[in-house]
């Protein structure tokens, strides 16, 4: 758990993060949005403590992050940038050892936590080890980024803009690759972006900053239909809010229980892991009134009516 | 270009020279180069003693007719190969066929035209043959060039030069001609001006780079010096080599007159002191200016990734920056130590040391064997050293730019 204490940076006359407090859970994803010059960026370096705070104070795991030197906190702590920062002069697997070495683990457990990453990241270390940044593709470079950050098995992960470089349909291949990472290995993630659909794929909670402020952080549902600040909602987007809404359950969550004349079977049927708003776009497509919902096995665990899906995409 | 060139798929690039109806441009001019210097300029010169002007010989009037033959012919199937092949190891091979002819000629002519048992009579080799041998060089250059070997092959290249040079000497095929004349009674002086040629170059690098390494450093971190620092750097290479050895010789003077420790260290204002602290300013430049550079080619992003993953200030310095600028300050080193090596013939006029009392002994006694005496090794050192430290910057060069 990371606790962050009316953390303030200030250059001069500027406030560049002005008393930000904020707790973010273990093993979430945690992305922090806004505007370029919000403060976003400031914020999250003065976690692994890049940027010095001016004052306030964060706790990681209840232990001060001042209590230890700069770059031995940072050992402990994973990070990505935009535009990856791999060693251009050194090979894939030396990039991914680097803070192993750092912290002085023998070769051989390098070596096997490299290969474990390499394949949790669907690049065959046989294949990649060898290779120098400059021979792969933007995201095999960005996978790598990824790696060399989790390599010394941090407890947490920053991440700065990380799928910035990437093009749309590597970068939903990214997001899903980290919603994978993370729960394969349970590590806290902090993230930022300006990319307000990213923060609603990827957050457990969104925190919305602005000229320096904390405006709100909440579950991505609650800044839906509860927003504090009207630029929470313009942000949201309130011409998306209700697609958004829908986009954040899964059709399992939402199944209404099943009635004895839907055993039959033989309409449409969507997995419950689709979310509400591809069910209600397959609906208004097919011209149906309701469908059913059916696990990995294809066995019915519930019902979706266009009128049951409609009243969740209604603040309640 | 050619039909046969194009089957063969020469890779196009800026060393390729393009061919002209089939004859390739480059041979063209290296025969017409050589061919001048074959016919319309003496082979030998043939002196009566060491300073007076030499009578010109041409390679007929210097060897037997088949002997002459012989080595016209071999430069004629080398002139075919350098206009018509397109193959580079061919064009090399013929290159050093060529140069082989050409220096086994000048030593048969020497020892031909040298009574026995003569040591005035003194045969030169004459603007013909440096004109030969600087085509032929050009000609076996262009074809490495071509062949695009890596690193080590370039070293391995140059040690077999060096090798079967040195041997040739050693084996004393040329101590008739004219240089190794001046080599023999010369010997101790060769040997004592060769350290003191090498010591004075690479003393005064080593200086500068621990000096200008950090002072680069310092200029990469710190922007607002940096003008400061490169514009005195800048002030002291534009002053001419012979003037910075006469203004140094005013201070080290006065220093070794005034403190007896100075003195004792060998300061004086004149000699190897003045000579060392010369070349070291001169040294300074080049290779504060490569560190920066080479340190401003580093992705700023590199560096933030390493601060971000908890390497300290040195660890980031030696391990990402430096690494990654490495290539280029050896690019600053291998310039300073070329020009160095030249520079230090200089020094000889303050009473340096090194190849250049031969050269500036040679000008005074009008002996241009003994300038060349001078001259040759000088070449040699420079054109070595640039073939190591080009090959030492590629192998270390992991980055591709």
């Amino acid at each position: 758990m990371i606790v962050i204490e009316s953390l303030t940076k200030r250059y001069g006359a500027t406030m560049a993060v002005d008393a930000v407090s904020m707790v973010i859970e273990r093993d979430s994803i945690t992305v922090i949005v806004g505007t370029s010059g919000s403060g976003k960026s400031t914020l999250l370096r003065m976690i692994n403590r890049l940027v010095e705070p001016t004052s306030g104070r964060v706790l990681i795991d209840g232990r001060d992050t001042e209590s230890e030197p700069g770059y031995r906190l940072r050992r402990r702590i994973g990070y990505v940038i935009q535009g990856h920062g791999l060693f251009p002069h050194r090979s894939v697997a030396e990039n991914i050892g680097t803070v192993p070495r750092l912290l002085g683990w023998k070769e051989d457990r390098i070596r096997a936590r490299t290969a474990q990453l390499l394949e949790a990241l669907q690049l065959d270390p046989a294949l990649y080890s060898g290779k120098y940044p400059h021979q792969l593709s933007g995201g095999q470079q960005q996978r790598v980024g990824v790696a060399r950050a989790l390599a010394a098995e941090p407890a947490v992960l920053l991440m700065d803009e990380p799928f910035g470089a990437l093009d749309p349909i590597i970068r939903e291949k990214a997001q899903d690759d980290l919603l994978d990472i993370q729960r394969k290995f349970g590590t806290t993630i902090v993230l930022v972006t300006h990319d307000i659909d990213e923060a609603f794929r990827l957050g457990d909670r969104v925190a919305v900053m602005s000229e320096g402020r904390l405006v709100q952080c909440d579950r991505p549902e609650v800044l839906l239909t509860r927003p504090v600040d009207p630029l929470v909602a313009r942000m949201t987007g309130s011409a998306e809010r209700a697609m958004r809404l829908l986009s954040l359950t899964t059709a399992g969550e939402a199944a209404l229980p099943l009635s004895a004349n839907d055993a039959d079977g033989d309409g449409p049927v969507v997995p419950t892991s689709a979310s509400l708003r591809e069910v209600l776009s397959e609906l208004l497509w097919r011209g149906g009134e309701s469908v059913t919902v059916v696990d990995e096995n294809g066995t019915p665990r519930g019902r979706l009516t266009v009128a049951a899906i409609l009243a969740r995409g209604r603040p309640r | 270009m050619s039909t046969s060139g194009f089957l063969l798929r020469r890779p196009a690039s800026a060393q390729d020279t393009p061919a002209l109806g089939g004859v390739d441009r480059l041979g063209a001019l290296l025969t017409l180069v050589g061919a001048a210097g074959l016919f319309l300029l003496p082979f030998v010169a043939f002196k009566a003693n060491r300073i007076v002007p030499g009578d010109p010989r041409s390679l007929a009037q210097a060897l037997p007719a088949w002997a002459a033959l012989g080595c016209r012919a071999t430069l004629a199937a080398v002139a075919a190969a350098a206009l018509l092949a397109t193959n580079a190891p061919l064009r090399l091979a013929a290159a050093v066929a060529g140069i082989v002819a050409v220096a086994m000629a000048l030593a048969a002519a020497a020892n031909g035209l040298t009574p026995p048992h003569n040591l005035i009579v003194r045969v030169a080799p004459g603007a013909g043959f440096w004109l030969l041998l600087a085509a032929l060089g050009l000609l076996a250059t262009d074809a490495i060039t071509r062949m695009r070997p890596g690193p080590g092959v370039r070293v391995l290249l140059l040690a077999l030069f060096l090798g079967v040079t040195g041997l040739t000497l050693a084996h004393g095929t040329f101590d008739n001609v004219s240089v190794m004349r001046e080599y023999a009674v010369n010997r101790a002086a060769f040997a004592l001006a060769a350290r003191q040629h090498i010591l004075l170059s690479l003393g005064s690098l080593g200086a500068a780079a621990i000096v200008a390494l950090p002072l680069g450093i310092f200029c990469h971190r710190v922007p607002r010096v940096r003008p400061g620092i490169l514009g005195a750097l800048n002030i002291i290479q534009t002053i001419p080599s012979i003037a910075l050895f006469g203004i140094l010789m005013v201070p080290l003077g006065a220093l070794a007159a005034h403190v007896p420790l100075a003195a004792a260290l060998g300061i004086r204002g004149i000699g190897a002191a003045p000579a060392a602290l010369a070349l070291f300013l001169y040294s300074l430049l080049p290779i504060v200016a490569n560190t920066v550079a080479g340190l401003k080619r580093v992705p700023p992003a590199t560096v933030e990734a390493a601060r971000g993953m908890g390497m300290t200030r040195w660890q980031r310095l030696l391990s990402v920056e430096l690494a990654l600028a490495l290539p280029v300050i050896l690019t600053g080193i291998r310039i300073v130590l070329v020009l160095n090596i030249g520079m230090v013939t200089v020094a000889a006029l303050i009473g340096g040391g090194g190849f250049g009392t031969f050269v500036f002994g040679g000008i005074g006694q009008a002996a241009t064997d003994l300038v060349l005496l001078g001259a040759i090794p000088t070449v040699t050192l420079a054109f070595s050293a640039a073939v190591l430290l080009d090959a030492l910057a590629e192998a270390l060069d992991r980055v591709p730019r």
